[in-house]
């Protein structure tokens, strides 16, 4: 077994597995903090799974994708969370 | 050999991140939530992007690899006490089973500033146990 095949088949599943069952927490999350840490979640496994296939297509050009899902990722939650704060304050 | 490094880093990479999936939905908390998250998800992430400089073992990706993982090490706790503060503020519940709240009684609940003592206004403090709406 190659590395690439490696990665391909079981290093991707199991990250796609995380991701999905992050999803379900995103689905049924109780409250809107469990959705908006779950969400942030989510793009930081995506992160991984970027990094995972620029090392199996050999384009390392995907790594600008990455860097710029990690500034989205916490830009939303920051601001999510200040806006959840802000709704209460009357 | 460069492989063995390589698929091993991506393996722990992979493992933390998936501990960090199964810890989200398990806990029975969202605060204990959150704190599984910034932990786990990000020393998962960081070993993945360690695998690719190794892969590629080039100026350039090494330092962009280091820029995300230094990045997410800087924001990820920052993130995390932005939500776990809101999400105090809004009255999302602790678990049943939690021994104790320390924080109880020392939020302002209109100016939102935090106080070491609880003192004798207890009708400006976000109190959890007298809080009913989400």
């Amino acid at each position: 077994m190659t590395l690439f095949e490696y990665l391909h088949y079981i290093i991707l599943p199991v990250l796609v597995v995380s991701a999905v069952l992050i999803l379900w927490r995103f689905i049924k999350g109780p409250s809107i903090a469990d959705k908006i840490v779950s969400l942030d979640l989510l793009i930081t496994t995506g992160i991984g799974v970027i990094a995972v296939y620029s090392v199996i297509y050999n384009q390392s050009t995907l790594m600008d994708t990455a860097l710029i899902l990690a500034l989205i990722a916490f830009l939303s939650t920051v601001a999510l969370s200040y806006y959840l704060e802000k709704r209460k304050r009357k | 050999m460069i492989d063995i490094i390589i698929g091993a880093l991506a393996t722990f990479g992979a493992l933390f991140v998936l501990f960090a999936a199964i810890g989200l939905v398990r806990m029975p908390d969202t605060y204990l939530r959150i704190s599984v998250t910034t932990k786990a998800a990000t020393l998962g992430v960081g070993l993945v992007l360690m695998s690719t400089t190794v892969y590629f073992s080039n100026a350039d990706v090494t330092s962009q690899a280091f820029v995300i993982i230094l990045f997410l090490l800087l924001t990820a706790p920052v993130s995390a006490h932005l939500i776990g503060r809101a999400s105090y503020f809004i009255g999302v519940k602790l678990w049943d089973k939690s021994v104790m709240d320390e924080l109880r009684g020392k939020y302002q609940k209109n100016t939102h500033i935090l106080k070491s003592i609880v003192d004798d206004t207890p009708e400006d403090n976000v109190d959890h146990t007298k809080m009913d709406d989400k």
